[in-house]
């Protein structure tokens, strides 16, 4: 994790505090008290979010996961057309990864090894620069690209925009996916689904952020193999993402374009 | 009258098609007023998020401030006028005390012709049959 | 002057009963298309746009039909225009409403368009196509109906009209060039990422534009008793032969930027439409067809015998209207969509609901134009005392 010992604790204190069943924990302390801590976002107010992917310790079990518990906590279905799938966090191959990148005579360890994709929250997003009605936005606070599922009138516009693919339209009822394929549908009551015609994408786990929560993919992965996700702070130098970055070589997807991806990896 | 019959039916038309709004609830004049019931844990609770005068005119206001702030301005803590703080949320907020949907929400709405389309997204909680 | 819509022969009520059979059953799969949502078309993933906004895309090359006739006539005092600028302008509000109703069908959400006028988004390109669209509209209907009041009554045209109509010149080249803009900013899009997107779309758009005219001017002749003029006709023809030049050119200048660099991500697009990938072809007879068209459009339009007599100068307009509906519609959409950012290749190809909600749009346009034609020939046959 990025933080120092002080924003774990406060982290751990608010997460406990949260996990005893949200407003009756806020009732038990006096208001002034929270009002004081409460204002903006506490957590990720000043925040640059980026993250690492550590190839060398990645395998496929962990991406598996990692997909498993994004798509789970966000009601993500499966819908019968595979064309039309919706994915926030997805596998690729490396030639489809880093197209351009790849030559002929490839790394017998990288040759078809899949990678993971997900929306890169990039500091200068195209996406958020075509919406006609701002339904996808980049967050002043901390730099995550958000999605209001509220105003988004379905153009697709964004998804033209996105050079990595990012993105999902809603194009049936994501209720209305089939029952063999999503046995447990809705698969977390505490979050909304989308209806149909809305754009949807990974949003950094935006309401686990404002609860002092790190995302749920980098959570499960470091469980399995501690250092496979790496989240944090880019705007802080002294953060462990900051100092993965300095150690290690990175690469980013289609740097050339300038979106300035925030999703790094080490190969 | 000149025309008079194509007049009359072209009127009767028109007058029949301008009360369209009131098709569906035709026949249905005699309905009962609602009365919503409140779950053990909202009884329990004894208030809402804001006193029952100003919710029960106010709360799809409340909810679309809410919506706003939550979701735009990442602003998800509640301060409300009895001194709480609640998150703001319909599915984990609202939806905590009064889980009869059916029973609760629904008894008023269907009564008024309202449909809200927040439930196209926001899952409603299981209920009991 | 909507009365002498309402009075017509056995043909023109024939002509829009059948419109508004395909206008119903273009509906009638709109409202399916509502309440299952877009998963009923062909689109995908990958390919996030179709057919809808492949219609929308050359349409609004079509509405600039309006200025390449206002041009010439207000600006250059080309006096034999002055018959027919109410038809070029009368064809730009079909075509812009055509446009309009494309956008809207294409939407996921389409009852909340009105989000693009409540939360207005100056950065984004579609927030000043609805502004360029609605004001186009806006400027035709104004000027259009207020000339052809003026001409029935015999007067001239109230003088707040000048300046909508000086106006509408500038802002017709508006509607390509922010359009082309919808494309040619997206990074990631090599096919579009090009400066000559929107010159393109300006010279496609003043080749089919006059092209449709053109053949609709022959209809009206047929069946009214209004005749546009041999010398109008001519001169539109000249007009097109010019555009379509320039058009097929610029087409090649992109074809040698792709193939002389040898760039993958520049060439893979055109292989994709000219000859396949992956196995994934549909679109490969259709753009050879284009190329067909459009050559035999530039042989019979640029020979002055075939482009003076009238049925090889039809024959030549279609071509063109023909051609650059496919390059500018499915070749210029689809190609650009595939293959996808990870050079993946998915097949697109619209679905029949798709197809008849397509045909229900262009109905509309149709019987707005045909109502609005039907308005000014009649009114022009008024005048002339017929």
């Amino acid at each position: 994790m990025a933080m120092n010992r002080r924003e774990f604790l406060k982290i751990a204190g608010f997460s406990t505090l949260l996990g005893l069943g949200g407003k009756a924990a806020f009732e038990l302390l006096a208001p002034g008290e929270i009002e004081a801590a409460m204002e903006g976002i506490p957590l990720t107010a000043g925040k640059k979010w980026g993250m690492v992917v550590d190839m060398t310790k990645m395998d496929e079990r962990i991406m598996d996961e990692a997909i498993k518990v994004c798509h789970r906590i966000h009601n993500v279905p499966k819908v019968e057309n595979t064309k039309q799938e919706l994915k926030w966090i997805w596998k690729e191959t490396y030639e489809h990864t880093f197209p351009g990148q790849h030559h002929e005579y490839p790394a017998e360890a990288y040759h078809g090894r899949n990678f993971l994709l997900l929306c890169n929250h990039c500091t200068n997003p195209p996406c958020c620069r075509v919406c006609p009605t701002a339904a996808t936005w980049k967050r002043e606070q901390d730099g995550v690209v958000m999605m209001d599922q509220h105003r988004c009138i379905g153009c697709r516009f964004c998804m033209a925009a996105c050079p990595f693919g990012a993105r999902s339209f809603n194009y049936g009822d994501p209720r209305k996916a089939p029952e063999e394929l999503n046995p447990e549908f809705p698969t977390d009551m505490t979050y909304p689904t989308r209806s149909r015609g809305v754009v949807e994408k990974c949003n950094l786990c935006a309401e686990r952020l404002a609860k002092g929560q790190i995302p749920a993919c980098v959570e499960v992965a470091n469980k399995i193999k501690k250092g496979a996700l790496t989240f944090g702070d880019l705007a802080d130098k002294d953060s462990e993402i900051r100092e993965l970055l300095r150690e290690h070589y990175t690469i980013r997807r289609k740097p050339e374009l300038g979106t300035g991806p925030n999703v790094y990896y080490i190969i | 009258m000149y025309d008079g019959w194509k007049i009359i039916v072209g009127l009767v038309i028109g007058v029949c098609v301008l009360l369209y709004p009131f098709w569906p609830s035709a026949g249905k004049w005699d309905a009962k007023v609602p009365e919503p019931e409140l779950t053990a844990r909202a009884k329990e609770a004894k208030e809402c998020v804001e006193p029952k005068s100003y919710i029960r005119t106010e709360h799809m206001k409340l909810l679309d401030e809410w919506r706003q702030e939550a979701v735009r301005d990442a602003n998800r803590i509640y301060k409300s006028s009895t001194g709480k703080i609640y998150d703001k949320s319909l599915q984990n907020t609202c939806m905590e005390c009064h889980s009869n949907k059916s029973k609760f929400c629904d008894q008023c709405h269907n009564y008024t012709g309202i449909d809200p389309f927040c439930w196209d997204c926001h899952i409603e909680p299981k209920e009991k049959t | 002057m909507l009365e002498k819509a309402i009075r017509g022969s056995q043909t023109y009520w024939g002509w829009l009963i059948f419109l508004l059979l395909v206008i119903g059953v273009g509906a009638g799969n709109f409202i399916y298309q509502f309440f299952e949502g877009l998963k009923i078309t062909g689109m995908s993933r990958d390919v996030s746009w179709g057919l809808y906004i492949a219609q929308f895309t050359y349409l609004v090359g079509v509405a600039a039909s309006g200025v390449m006739v206002v041009l010439p006539y207000y600006l250059h005092n080309y006096k034999a225009f002055g018959r027919i600028t109410i038809l070029g302008e009368f064809m730009a509000i079909a075509a812009v409403t055509m446009c309009i109703l494309f956008l809207w069908v294409d939407l996921g959400q389409p009852i909340r368009v009105l989000n693009v006028m409540l939360y207005p988004q100056p950065n984004s390109i579609i927030f000043w196509d609805m502004v360029v669209l609605s004001g186009y509209l806006i400027l035709n209907v104004l000027i259009g109906w207020n000339v052809l009041s003026a001409e029935r009554k015999g007067i001239h045209y109230p003088k707040w009209v000048t300046p909508l109509i000086y106006l509408s010149i500038p802002w017709a080249f508006s509607i390509h060039t922010v359009t082309a803009f919808l494309y040619q900013g997206l990074p990631g899009r090599h096919f579009w990422l090009t400066a000559i997107m929107a010159a393109r779309f300006l010279s496609s758009a003043f080749a089919s534009g006059p092209a449709l005219l053109l053949i609709i001017c022959f209809i009206v002749r047929r069946f009214t008793k209004f005749d546009p003029g041999k010398e109008q006709m001519r001169t539109l023809a000249s007009i097109v032969t010019y555009a379509m030049i320039l058009n097929v050119f610029f087409f090649l200048l992109e074809l040698f930027t792709a193939f002389y660099s040898q760039i993958p991500g520049h060439m893979v697009h055109f292989r994709f439409l000219f000859a396949g990938l992956e196995g994934h072809g549909r679109l490969v007879p259709w753009m050879w067809a284009a190329t067909v068209f459009a050559v035999l459009a530039l042989v019979l339009l640029i020979n002055p015998s075939t482009r003076r007599k009238e049925d090889t100068m039809i024959l030549g307009c279609a071509s063109v209207v023909i051609a650059t509906w496919i390059d500018k519609g499915m070749g210029l959409v689809i190609g650009g969509f595939t293959p996808n950012p990870f050079e993946r290749v998915t097949d697109y190809w619209p679905t029949v609901p798709e197809v008849l909600i397509t045909l229900g749009v262009w109905a509309t346009g149709f019987f707005i134009l045909t109502v609005l034609f039907k308005v000014a020939a009649s009114v022009k046959e008024e005048v002339a005392g017929y």
